[in-house]
């Protein structure tokens, strides 16, 4: 259980207000130019230190991802571009830290394109959150109007612009390359890896791509230090996460927590239980829709850490816990989360845009009884030949869900599924067999 | 070079090349649909998927970059069952309709899914629809078989330079298409024909024509413009079905243009298949002895000066020679000539009139001059080299007066002779150019070797460029561009006729000095008719047969074997593919049977020893000593860029339904909504 001391978002909740004075009194832009003078080494080491990960999924290391930018800035300019483009079912963090605590975000910016040369920073915010990019719009703004962003920001010499670009509502261009296209003005495809962004990104120049969590958590960790953060949660799992509960449960909503926090702790304390108690819980997914699904055995136990969740052929993801109570059809949900990635797969490469609709399709049957139940083996066959093959991670993410249902429902879709083909025991069947055998065995 | 390790092989290979390219090296075939060796590589269809040593998932080895010490391995369970996912993928929402489809039989997907599928289909749902889209005149599409390879898309960006091509929609949704439904505008849009891996883009004119394995096949050379494009004629018994690009990668690589592709539907129409005979302002059909007699009694009746003799823009280059033969031994006349316009050409030096450069050097070029020349018209192919320098060094391009479009910008400089006189006289910026320029082009086309003051100009910039050494044993600068696949041919074998470069023969045709006219093809020559006997040897009944007064039915370059020399004096042979319709008979044989009408005696043997005679003669023939005379006979004037009729350059052209439906296509979008 994280004390409140130790509460990186303290306005999650909009106690407070968004305004600058007020953020200042949480202790935003307070310290920026001492930070910064440490160094950019310092500032790397420093987040090294702290092994804080990835907070939009992957939950690669923040500080080893800064390490791959160019250490001289060569004839190209480096690029910082913070994606906002949050559209994973489930998740809704990133748009309380952009209507709530927009100042975290944009001393982390400040901080980040310091630490990776960048004079230019790109907010790429998905076009859904029109008010959330006003209130970021107004941050932005006030802190120009205070001198902490742009020509010599904060005092500390650097110079920093930072721009805001709306999505126009594609789940795929929250993937880091996608973006970059979609940022270029491009159709809204991934790239080709490698080249990495860090090397080769938007506008082929050097590109460090961060969520918008992991940006703002930034400034807290370099004033506090690595060694407060590192000391939340466990080894390789350190720092606070904030979680995003919803479905079925009494009082959904966004808390921050130490990472490693137990499932059911999470569930049972800040959303106040599972609708029709903790017996009547079906299934979690536990990172956003693109994470495979945890039976209510595993939630028992499971803590939400990285390593934890990988441990039990899950994944933290973006951390929106999604609870699934026993009066939900569970094959219904799959499917609908299936009509998802079927709408959303760009289209781009060939196992994704056709198997998407293809397991949306079968699911959709799956779910009123029309399969057969040898097609439920051949559902799994399609996820594997989805996953792995593809461009992006999207390809992982459309099959993981299915491949989750598959791996802890397969006797709820055998129950409903119950056509067999086979026939199994002999039956004397004349119009089956040939006749003019069946009489000459009979002769 | 890097170490390699494919399926146990090892392998030393170049850096920069990719996976697929290394084990193409180490022999091991890789099934692919996306990719293509002259487009950028898209990874998108994920059917080349490999195996590397210490990745937990297959790689796209098309877009992968191979390493020093990577180790590969094509031909694991790991990779089949890939490939077969893959396969399935594709097919589950293709359509299983190779019966109907236009690419059976040569189709990549059938044959891959031959190799790498699996028997059965185990996709129940429905199938995907897609509405077909218009793309004009020349492309059928059928989008339900589309696999969204993006390779017409790549092709139209970055070869054609047309951004006209597209993917619309999201997922399962994605539908390539030409926005808003309209024509592709370019001159080389039916390559995307070629480059489509299945029946989703096919060919509207040969649509349920034949079928691939019917066809006979003879690689051949093309002749709808001076570049000389690889070719291969299909043909079905006499008719030609369809044209196809052959690779050859310095000349047209594997693409061509339009018109050599689909000319072709003009080797069937307005044909010529009997000897005609002009009586009363009617033509009537009259045997070849007939024929031969009638030329026989003019010719015995008219002095030898009043013969005149043009050859045409298709002619091949054995034609010409025993043209030239007939003309020399039997006429006893010097009267002939191969413009039809009066083009300056001083053929004593060979440079004189090729197009100098490599056409693949030209991408290494890094400033390139259009002097009264339209390339994207005139030679496609080149237009696509330039814009192949122009992608690859962002070379400077400048071009006297306004072009129009030429898929790569340019800049435009006004367009008058004076501006030549300035930039020789070191008076204007593109002296620097040119002169700071390691390699440049000046390419001079044929509108301007029309004006009056060619001479001077030709001549001045000739000299300029060898001033500053831009004219040396690595780089020849100074180009013409010819328009005709006979034009290089026709001076190589010395066939014109000039006093002081102007073409005598054309100014006395053009005065009615001549009571015979030999036309060979000849179907571009404009003059007033009074009292001459023409005579029009050819395949087509065009302006040429129009006006002639006896016709002899000839062949098409696809119904005999030719040499033709391209507009950089590379000699190819196109072959026979077809044969001569009804009594038309090939062109050689009608001049060797009149001359021996004529003389009772053959003036070749056979085609053998007509090839060798003008072979012996290309081979004797030397540069001849000869300075430069230089013309003073400065003018200002006007260069102005004839306007080209692309679909329409030639008979076969203009015999064709395709290239007129072309041509109204064009017109059409052309059109603003204004004119009333």
């Amino acid at each position: 259980m994280l004390e409140d001391k130790d509460r990186i978002f303290k306005n999650l909740y909009n106690d407070g207000d968004i305004n600058i004075i007020s953020s200042k009194n949480r202790g935003d832009w307070i310290d920026t130019k001492k930070v910064i003078s440490n160094g950019r080494n310092w500032i790397i080491d420093e987040i090294k230190k702290s092994e804080l990960r990835g907070r939009g999924g992957a939950g690669f290391p923040t500080g080893l991802k800064w390490s791959f930018a160019p250490k001289e800035v060569g004839s190209r300019p480096h690029y910082l571009v913070i994606n906002a483009d949050e559209s994973e079912p489930g998740t809704c963090k990133d748009r309380d830290i952009l209507r709530f605590e927009p100042h975290k975000l944009i001393e982390g910016c400040l901080i980040a394109s310091y630490a990776v040369q960048a004079h230019k920073c790109y907010i790429y915010i998905r076009g859904e959150y029109f008010n959330e990019g006003k209130i970021l719009q107004k941050a932005i703004n006030e802190a120009y109007e205070n001198k902490l962003i742009g020509r010599n920001s904060s005092d500390t010499g650097w110079d920093l612009d930072i721009f805001i670009h709306y999505g126009a509502g594609a789940y795929i261009c929250g993937e880091e390359t996608a973006l970059l296209e979609s940022l270029e003005g491009n159709k809204g495809q991934p790239r080709l890896k490698p080249p990495f962004p860090a090397l080769i990104g938007l506008y082929g120049c050097p590109t460090i791509i961060n969520n918008v969590e992991t940006i703002a958590v930034i400034p807290t960790i370099l004033k506090k230090g690595s060694k407060w953060f590192s000391s939340i949660g466990k080894p390789k799992n350190t720092g606070t996460k904030i979680f995003c509960i919803s479905g079925d449960v009494n009082y959904p909503c966004n808390v921050e927590e130490e990472m490693g926090i137990p499932l059911k702790e999470l569930i049972e304390t800040h959303a106040g239980g599972v609708i029709g108690g903790w017996e009547n819980l079906q299934a979690v997914i536990p990172g956003g829709s693109s994470m495979p699904m945890l039976p209510k055995n595993i939630c028992e136990s499971i803590n939400m850490d990285f390593d934890s969740l990988v441990e039990n052929k899950s994944g933290l993801g973006t951390a929106g816990i999604i609870v699934i109570n026993k009066d939900q059809d569970i094959i219904k949900c799959m499917a609908r989360i299936a009509r998802f990635y079927k709408h959303e797969s760009c289209g781009q490469c060939t196992p994704c845009r056709e198997g998407s609709g293809w397991m949306w399709r079968m699911l959709e049957r799956m779910s009123k009884g029309e399969a057969s139940r040898e097609e439920i083996d051949m559902l799994m066959d399609v996820t594997k030949q989805i996953e792995g093959h593809t461009i992006c991670a999207f390809g992982e993410g459309s099959a993981w869900p299915v491949q989750g249902l598959l791996r802890h429902f397969k006797k709820e879709l055998i129950k409903r599924n119950n056509f067999n083909p086979l026939i199994k025991k002999n039956k004397n069947v004349p119009y089956l067999v040939d006749q003019h055998l069946l009489e000459k065995e009979n002769a | 070079m890097l170490k390699v390790k494919v399926n146990d092989i090892d392998l030393e290979i170049e850096e920069g090349l990719t996976v697929l390219q290394a084990c193409e090296q180490a022999g091991a075939e890789i099934p692919r649909f996306c990719y293509h060796e002259k487009l950028s590589i898209a990874g998108n269809c994920r059917m080349c998927l490999v195996e590397m040593e210490k990745s937990p998932k297959p790689i796209a080895s098309c877009a992968m970059p191979a390493f020093d010490g990577m180790k590969i391995k094509t031909n694991t369970p790991l990779v089949e069952k890939a490939r077969k996912g893959v396969m399935e993928f594709l097919l589950a929402n293709h359509p299983l309709d190779c019966p109907v489809c236009d690419q059976g039989g040569e189709c990549d997907l059938q044959d891959q899914s031959m190799f790498y599928g699996i028997d059965k289909s185990r996709f129940k749902e429905n199938k995907r629809e897609v509405p077909e889209k218009y793309m004009g005149p020349l492309i059928k599409t059928q989008m339900t078989r589309c696999i969204h390879c993006t390779r017409c898309i790549r092709f139209a960006q970055e070869i054609a330079g047309i951004d006209e091509i597209g993917a619309i929609g999201r997922g399962e949704d994605m539908q390539i298409t030409t926005y808003l439904e309209k024509t592709m505008e370019s001159e080389l849009s039916a390559n995307v024909v070629d480059l489509c891996p299945v029946g989703a883009l096919t060919s509207k004119p040969y649509v349920f024509e034949a079928r691939p394995w019917e066809l006979k096949k003879t690689e051949s050379i093309d002749v709808m413009d001076a570049i000389g494009s690889n070719i291969r004629v299909d043909t079905y018994g006499w008719e030609v079905k369809r044209i196809l690009p052959r690779i050859n990668e310095n000349i047209n690589e594997e693409w061509i243009s339009d018109k050599t592709r689909y000319a072709c539907d003009g080797l069937k129409n307005q044909r010529i298949d009997t000897p005609l005979i002009k009586t009363n302002n009617t033509y009537e059909k009259i045997e070849w002895n007939n024929a031969f007699n009638k030329i026989f009694e003019k010719i015995k009746s008219t002095p030898s000066n009043k013969i005149a003799g043009l050859t045409g823009d298709l002619t091949n280059m054995e034609t010409l020679f025993i043209v030239k033969e007939f003309f020399n031994k039997i006429i006893k006349s010097k009267n002939l000539d191969c413009r039809s316009e009066n083009i300056y050409v001083n053929t004593n030096d060979r440079k004189n009139y090729i197009f100098n450069t490599p056409l693949n050097r030209i991408e290494e070029s890094d400033l390139i001059i259009l002097v009264g020349a339209n390339p994207r018209f005139e030679a496609t192919i080149l237009n696509l080299k330039i814009r192949q320098s122009y992608i690859k060094n962002k070379t400077e391009i400048y071009s006297f007066g306004d072009v129009g479009e030429l898929t790569y910008p340019y800049k435009i400089i006004k367009n008058k002779t004076d501006i030549i006189r300035e930039i020789i006289e070191d008076k204007h910026d593109l002296s620097l150019a040119i002169k700071n320029s390691k390699k440049p082009i000046i390419i001079l086309g044929q509108s301007l070797l029309k004006i009056k003051s060619s001479k001077y100009v030709f001549n001045e910039i000739k000299k300029y460029l060898k001033k500053n050494n831009k004219i040396n044993e690595d780089w020849q600068s100074l180009n013409v561009l010819s328009n005709n696949a006979s034009t290089v041919g026709s001076y190589d074998l010395d066939i014109n006729n000039s006093e002081n470069f102007d073409s005598t023969v054309l100014s006395k045709i053009q005065n009615n000095e001549f009571d015979i006219i030999f036309l060979f093809g000849q179907d571009n020559l404009k003059f007033k008719k009074k009292n001459e006997f023409v005579v029009y040897i050819g395949s087509h009944g065009d302006n040429g047969a129009e006006i002639a007064d006896l016709i002899l039915p000839g062949s098409a370059y696809t119904e005999q074997d030719g040499y033709y020399t391209n507009l950089e004096g590379k000699i190819q042979k196109a072959y026979r593919a077809s044969y001569p319709p009804g009594e038309a008979k090939e062109d050689w044989k009608i001049i060797n049977e009149l001359s021996s009408f004529i003389k009772g005696k053959n003036l070749f043997i056979n085609k053998k020893d007509l090839d060798e005679s003008m072979l012996q003669y290309l081979k004797l023939k030397k540069t001849k000593k000869f300075n430069d005379i230089l013309d003073n006979q400065f003018q200002s004037e006007d260069i102005l860029v004839d306007h080209f009729d692309y679909y329409y350059s030639n008979v076969i052209a203009r015999a064709s339904l395709t290239m007129t439906q072309c041509r109204n296509e064009k017109l059409k979008l052309n059109k603003t909504g204004t004119e009333g």
